[in-house]
């Protein structure tokens, strides 16, 4: 048992290591340090220009999609070299988020089922960052009952006819493909009538509104499809096998292991230690001290199971299912963490922004946590897949399974 | 990065599952909660002959040496079995004590008794109500001898030998703590066995009267012995932590799988699902802080006291979450006397205090990362 490198992961983490440190964007690590960090929210935002700049940097050095075949505008690289370049990346790497879903979901999904040309023609400005991609499955009608889908595509001639409706698609407004599951026979159980396909988000018919968020902040949108026309030759396998598709998209979600797991812990721990009370330091205090330990072990609990997969992949072997809790416990953390924090403000903790102790950040991410316990599997949805694909306990019985998809009961459609 | 045991850990851990799965079935804890004897007498026979009583013992004073991540790998099954045997309290406790203190002779007479069974020693600290701190001892030494009361020692009415911790001065600094080590056939000693939640494992109250005792370790070194004794103990009892919350989920599991109400298996109920969901991600959170402390242990790191700290606060608050929501998934038949439930349930509360109370750990976990912090 150790947390040494092997000889060639230690030469591969000081090329790694020394790519970064002569060409990262040096001026932005204090502000990408921070919890609440400035992110590419708009089509012309400055921070979206330094997230593609950075991206093509890497892609032209050979550090964008580490696994994907070079051929693809990758690096062939192991698993964990992969991970190492994340660990490397540190902070930078919330740069990349505008890539994130096109880069983790859509790519392996193109790479999977699309013509060895498209291959070649779509996936390297997709790693490089100069093509950014978005994801269109949820819909209002359909959030963790993805299969539920309305959108409806059509066949005319050589093109599939779409129209309906979209939504939660993070970065739609500034993406230029996207890839789209749609409903193409209304008349077989849900899973069985969908096909996927992949578009021109400046299509004639695509339509992107922001949602303003919770927290106010826009991020999602509503995208519309009203007779947006698609060739045949952009679907991603065959008519009727969207599911097993979408499964394929599902799998390859972005790989956290060796990510840095953020729960709010450090800043929580840094806060309460040099935070003044009434009878002295919040950190000797016990009731702060009890609560402060129990989130240690969680923290420190997920860093570690994460080196249990890191060593997993390391002797080449697969990771087991611990990695799944991961986005369990820390979404929640983060909420209960920000609150905790905010109480011991007193009256103070209801103030937001510049006005607010702490610089805001902990109202920030109580304004902002309820999305990480939504977004990419609630934490329902997570437990079910931890009892049912880890613990091996039954799916619950589904009164809409093999029941024609027009025929399901609907408050009205 | 290789943060996992070894393929000869692994497989030295399915050896410990299998003897125990045949040596230790629940009928044998049960033997012992209904006071059919003490503690199971050939179950530790047979510990020593596999030589898992000497596993981090070194060759010279007759263990095998393998080494403590070996030790913590047996832990984990003996937690998964709720054997009913003093393991914990002679070779984590005493065993670890005469390793950190003991001199030449002390080591000589006592570790090659213990690795072959013959000798079950303990660590007496407790007198009544409260945590583990020099403030707490009572019990004086003078030139010596000691007097006072220990209460609850674990396994104290069925030890051959035990360390205990004495008060030698009132200074009111950890230098007027000392540890010694005493026969318990001396004269002056006497045990008597207290009752406790879990039953499977011998509790007992020492009144000592005059006792002749030797010195074990520094006399001014008593009390930082006694915390790195009790910080080796913290991580392998995590491990029997652990492995008590992974058979505890796995009953439930089972249960849900096999139990049919509302014409479904149970186990399809999200309700239910949800609560075995919770149980899986604390016992994995305790695997992988024990897993770090397994580390620190073997190796001696100085990240040791905030890694046991750690790993016994995480793999407390699973044996427990786990072990409570395993009689739940059962219903009332969690709640009988013919389920193994409270097995497991009563042992993970003994467990939960007999290093001192959570509370006192999370004080320490806190101290302790502020060191290192301010450092």
């Amino acid at each position: 048992m150790n947390f040494d490198d092997t000889p060639q992961e230690a030469e591969f983490r000081a090329v790694a290591r020394q790519w970064i440190a002569a060409n990262a964007p040096k001026e932005l690590e204090a502000e990408l340090t921070k919890p609440n960090a400035k992110r590419a929210n708009e089509k012309r935002d400055a921070m979206l220009d330094v997230s593609k700049a950075w991206q093509k940097k890497k892609a032209d050095a050979g550090w964008a999609c580490l696994h994907w075949p070079k051929d693809y505008g990758g690096r062939g690289a192991t698993p964990i070299e992969r991970v190492i370049w994340q660990q490397e990346e540190g902070v930078y790497d919330k740069l990349s988020r505008p890539f994130a879903i096109g880069q983790g979901m859509c790519g392996p999904t193109v790479m999977a089922y699309a013509t060895e040309e498209q291959k070649r023609q779509y996936l390297p400005p997709l790693a490089s960052g100069e093509k950014v991609w978005c994801q269109l499955f949820s819909e209002p009608a359909g959030g963790s009952d993805v299969a539920g889908l309305r959108t409806r595509a059509e066949k005319d001639g050589d093109d599939w006819i779409i129209n309906g409706q979209k939504i939660w698609t993070s970065g739609a407004h500034y993406s230029d493909y996207g890839i789209l599951i749609t409903r193409t026979d209304p008349n077989v159980p849900k899973h069985k009538g969908l096909t996927m396909f992949f578009l021109d988000m400046k299509s004639d018919g695509v339509e992107v509104k922001p949602i303003k968020q919770a927290n106010g902040m826009q991020e999602f949108n509503e995208v519309f499809f009203t007779n947006v026309r698609i060739p045949d030759s952009q679907r991603l396998g065959a008519v009727g096998d969207g599911w097993n598709v979408s499964l394929t998209t599902l799998m390859n979600e972005r790989m956290s292991i060796g990510a840095r797991v953020h729960t709010g812990f450090p800043e929580l721990f840094d806060y309460c230690s040099n935070l003044m009370l009434e009878d002295g330091l919040a950190i000797d205090d016990s009731n702060v001290r009890s609560k402060l330990a129990g989130w240690a072990v969680k923290n420190s609990g997920l860093t570690y199971t994460s080196y249990r997969s890191i060593s997993a992949l390391s002797k080449g072997e697969r990771p087991g299912p611990e990695n799944s809790i991961g986005k369990l416990v820390s979404g929640m953390m983060m909420q209960d963490i920000a609150m905790f924090a905010a109480d011991l403000q007193g009256a103070s903790g209801a103030l937001v922004g510049g006005d607010a102790e702490a610089g805001g950040e902990f109202q920030a991410t109580i304004l902002s946590s309820p999305s990480m316990r939504i977004a990419g599997g609630t934490d329902e949805i997570l437990r079910n897949i931890i009892a049912e694909r880890v613990l091996g306990l039954p799916g619950d019985i589904r009164v809409d399974k093999d029941v024609p998809f027009n025929k399901v009961p609907t408050k009205g459609r | 990065m290789n943060f996992d045991f070894s393929d000869d850990q692994k497989q030295l851990r399915d050896e410990a599952r299998r003897f125990l799965a045949e040596k230790c079935p629940p009928k044998a804890v049960r033997a012992v909660i209904d006071g059919k004897a003490p503690y199971d007498r050939d179950l530790w026979k047979g510990l020593a002959d596999m030589g898992f009583l000497g596993v981090a013992i070194p060759e010279a004073f007759g263990g095998s040496g393998a080494g403590h991540l070996e030790l913590c790998v047996i832990a984990e099954e003996m937690g998964r079995a709720l054997a009913p045997v003093p393991f914990s309290s002679t070779v984590y406790l005493a065993a670890e004590a005469l390793l950190l203190a003991g001199s030449d002779a002390q080591k000589q007479k006592w570790l090659p008794a213990i690795a072959q069974g013959h000798a079950i020693g303990t660590l007496a600290l407790f007198e009544g109500t409260g945590n583990p701190s020099p403030k707490a001892i009572k019990l004086t030494a003078s030139n010596g001898v000691l007097n006072g009361t220990k209460k609850p020692v674990a396994d104290g009415a069925i030890a051959d030998f035990a360390i205990v911790a004495a008060r030698t001065g009132s200074t009111g600094r950890d230098s007027d703590i000392a540890l010694f080590l005493v026969d318990l056939t001396s004269e002056g000693v006497e045990a008597k066995a207290l009752t406790s939640i879990d039953p499977s494992r011998n509790q007992a109250e020492i009144t000592f009267t005059n006792v002749k005792a030797e010195l074990l370790g520094a006399a001014n070194e008593g009390w930082s012995i006694l915390s790195q004794v009790l910080d080796r103990a913290a991580v392998l009892i995590g491990f029997e932590q652990v492995g008590g919350s992974d058979r505890a989920l796995e009953m439930g599991r089972d249960y849900a799988l096999d139990r049919i109400a509302f014409g479904r298996q149970i186990g399809s109920f999200q309700a239910i699902k949800h609560m075995l969901a919770d149980m899986y991600v604390s016992a994995t959170l305790a695997r992988s802080n024990c897993y770090y402390g397994a580390w620190a242990l073997s190796t001696n790191a100085a990240e040791l006291p905030e890694a046991a700290a750690s790993a016994r606060i995480s793999a407390t608050q699973a044996f427990q979450h786990c072990s409570k929501n395993n009689i739940q998934v059962h219903g009332g038949m969690g709640f009988t006397w013919e389920f193994d439930c409270h097995l497991y349930y009563r042992r993970s509360n003994a467990l939960a205090v007999g290093l001192g109370s959570l509370s006192h750990w999370e004080d320490q976990l806190i101290e302790r990362m502020r060191q290192k912090n301010a450092a």
